[in-house]
């Protein structure tokens, strides 16, 4: 009936459908993934600008050396804060929650994730864990000043509220598990007829990839983290030298988890990546299956290199070696899928729009970030710049420039898909000009401090430091405001933008063939896959 | 409406699916104890004779009657679903109830094993076993934190018992759709087979 399917067109789809119940029940107890994809959004945002405001005042801290705004251990605190928040509440959830919930079923061609109810359950779970962490800012002893690596015999010895804190990221891990079970199964059960594995848009590999990688590591962050708590309560001794324990020990665990969830921090940013090169070059992407098992081979290698986090902690000369080369093969992977990204923009018809300057900015940003990680794991340099800025400096480039910038992509590139409605791309390129500078601002100094020696978690340093870190700072403040220009600019266009048709990209996966905004089932009829995702040899 | 929310995928069952997440979720489990088998085989081989030693402490006969109870509750949790696949209710009622009793029986022995210990003065942080040295230490540190990981998920086990037995009785289990039960049936069986380890792991290493 293509009158129905007109009409609904402009009844803004699943926006409107409330399944029963009304207003904010309606968003709150749904199964549908395209409206948990927007809970979690809006949670993420929330958690994000919080995130955002910490680092702020950790950076006002640092312009200038010694007390500036805060005392030392309000300074421990803050950056313990920013780290959780960061890394548990927005990063690792991230892309898959969000982007990925919505999205999935859509290129795939299912009406919705295997478990609607667990989807639901996960993001209750997300909620709960950060609840969790912000009253262990307000309750107790005090807000918890570990770092968010929560390492022992610090963790178990300090007096602050460490355990409601863990707590906290233990929850935030289960809902984590629940997303990747539910993911895993549905690519492999809920495919549209004729959509086989190698005609799977490269988005839905990365979250495959990524789903794997969740299921597979997060229980060892959850063990690790009620040993904490346990240790807190019981002091078994697991950790304690004076008891017959091991520090290093709880380090092992600690990044058997924590390596791999670097892997699914930036595997999903990389395939929404994939999945925007090819619309803007108007041409399919190159080295399909490359880029497909690169996503799985970064996830099976990350698997081993745990230990590079470790050089200076006492770990055997043979498991540095064994550990140090195993880093080095991420990189083969990572490159393999910067190579094709590059090969499928060469002759492409290329449309520079907001989607596609993120993405180039992702390249660069995670090329840089790339190559300096493997400064890190040479052995001999790791010595020099072990907990420097120079790693701070590091990981931002890969999870900042790297995941956030890619995250910001898909956000524009989807934006009239989930919206109905197209952001200003003036005011958003004019944002991503700010972000761009202001990122590169505040992380590139860094690199040079950190060279130079000065220590990261300081909330002092010495004079000499003090003019690259005042550079840094103000780079803080110009990320701030590209980043309030860019929400500003998409929150106004959810009410105010202009209306879109089903395809403004013109992208040929099967997300793009149903209206905008989704309707409330997705697809009318299940649609039949004929080829693979990338189809533009016509053009 | 109605149409619209029968072809979402909530109201459709897959048996496949459901199988698939369940698996998946004991890979978790797995991993979850397997970071606590890093931590036994680690201080096993810093501490082999002490191990031996503190091991010999354990009363074997508590040990090896907790083994046969939970060997035959993993049977009983098979015959519950073969008696519902061949459509027989009661019976399958029968051997959940029996089940969930002799899941109930092993806590109970726990219960009293744990309580000999610590009434002689052996639990985590105690001075008489902080006098015994690091290696007995270590031993009754991953004592009481494995078996009692296990038996935590002994109990969630039993409550989920009490759900299914109620799902059963009230027909949103039934011999065409024992999806449900199987997947307890799966954890169940994990959770037997995790002891299955700790059996020797702590008592037979004498």
């Amino acid at each position: 009936m293509p009158d129905g399917r007109e009409k609904k067109e402009t009844d803004r789809g699943f926006w409107k459908y409330e399944g029963g119940k009304t207003g904010l029940l309606s968003w709150i107890f749904t199964t549908d993934h395209k409206r948990i994809g927007i809970l979690y959004l809006s949670s993420l945002a929330v958690f994000f600008v919080a995130g955002v405001t910490f680092g702020l005042l950790m950076r006002l801290e640092l312009i200038a050396p010694g007390r500036t705004i805060m005392s030392a251990s309000a300074y421990n605190s803050i950056f313990t804060l920013h780290g959780v928040i960061m890394i548990f509440l927005f990063i690792i959830p991230g892309i898959p929650v969000s982007l990925g919930n919505f999205l999935l079923p859509l290129q795939i061609g299912a009406r919705d994730v295997a478990f609607p109810r667990l989807n639901l359950l996960s993001w209750w779970l997300y909620i709960a864990g950060g609840c969790i962490a912000l009253l262990s800012l307000f309750t107790g002893t005090g807000p918890p000043d570990t770092g968010w690596t929560f390492y022992a015999p610090y963790s178990i010895k300090t007096g602050t509220n460490v355990s409601l804190a863990v707590f906290a990221a233990f929850v935030l891990g289960f809902s984590s598990i629940l997303t990747g079970m539910n993911f895993i199964t549905t690519v492999h059960r809920l495919r549209a007829p004729g959509m086989t594995w190698f005609r799977l848009p490269l988005f839905v590999w990365s979250l495959y990839a990524t789903a794997w990688v969740q299921v597979l590591a997060t229980p060892i962050l959850a063990i690790t983290l009620l040993l904490i708590i346990i240790e807190r309560f019981f002091g078994v001794g697991f950790f304690d030298p004076a008891k017959g324990g091991d520090p290093i020990l709880y380090q092992h665990l600690f990044w058997i988890y924590s390596h791999p969830a670097v892997y699914i921090m930036i595997v999903p940013a990389m395939g929404v990546v994939t999945e925007i090169i090819p619309v803007f070059a108007r041409r399919t992407v190159f080295g399909y299956k490359a880029i497909a098992f690169s996503s799985i081979g970064i996830g099976a290698v990350g698997f081993f290199v745990w230990g590079h986090h470790m050089f200076t902690s006492g770990i055997s000369d043979t498991s540095k070696v064994i550990f140090s080369l195993l880093t080095f093969l991420v990189a083969i992977p990572s490159a393999i899928k910067v190579f094709n990204w590059v090969a499928s923009l060469y002759k492409g018809s290329i449309k520079v729009d907001t989607p596609l300057l993120f993405v180039i900015a992702f390249i660069f940003l995670f090329c840089i970030g790339g190559l300096t990680g493997l400064i890190n794991g040479t052995l001999a340099t790791n010595i020099h710049i072990h907990d420097t800025h120079f790693i701070v400096a590091h990981f931002h480039y890969v999870m900042f420039g790297g995941t956030a910038f890619a995250f910001f992509a898909g956000l524009h590139y989807w934006f009239p898909k989930i919206f109905g409605r197209m952001y200003s791309e003036a005011r958003a390129k004019l944002a991503w000009f700010f972000l761009f500078i202001g990122f590169n601002v505040l992380y590139f100094p860094m690199f040079l401090v950190g060279w130079q020696g000065m220590p990261r978690r300081y909330y002092d340093y010495l004079p000499v430091f003090h003019t690259p870190n005042i550079i840094s700072t103000i780079g803080s403040w110009i990320l701030a405001a590209g980043l309030a220009m860019m929400l500003v600019n998409l929150i106004r266009s959810i009410k105010k933008g202009e209306q879109t048709g089903s395809n403004p990209w013109k992208g040929t996966t099967l997300e793009w063939t149903v209206p905008s905004p989704p309707p409330v089932e997705n697809f009318e009829e299940i649609p039949t896959v004929t080829h693979g995702p990338y189809k533009y040899d016509e053009n | 409406m109605e149409e619209i929310l029968h072809k979402t995928a909530e109201h459709h069952r897959d048996y496949t699916g459901a199988k698939m997440g369940m698996w998946l979720f004991l890979f978790t489990e797995m991993l979850l104890f397997g970071g606590m088998f890093i931590l036994y085989s680690v201080y096993r081989f810093e501490f082999i004779a002490e191990f031996h030693a503190a091991a010999k402490e354990l009363d074997t006969t508590i040990g090896a009657v907790n083994t046969l109870i939970l060997l035959t509750s993993s049977l009983t949790m098979a015959l519950s679903i073969a008696a519902l696949q061949k459509g027989n209710k009661n019976l399958s009622l029968f051997f959940q109830v029996v089940t969930m009793l002799l899941g109930i029986a092993f806590l109970g022995n726990k219960y009293l094993e744990w309580g000999t210990k610590i009434h002689h003065g052996i639990y985590p942080n105690s001075e008489y076993l902080l006098s015994l040295g690091k290696g007995q230490v270590m031993f009754y540190g991953l004592y009481f934190v494995m078996t009692g990981l296990h038996a935590l998920h002994v109990l969630i086990g039993i409550v989920i018992f009490v759900f299914i037995f109620f799902f059963t009785l009230s027909g949103d289990v039934t011999s065409d759709n024992t999806v449900k039960l199987e997947n307890s049936g799966l954890y169940w069986h994990l959770v037997d087979m995790i002891w299955v380890y700790l059996f020797p792991l702590f008592y037979l290493i004498t």
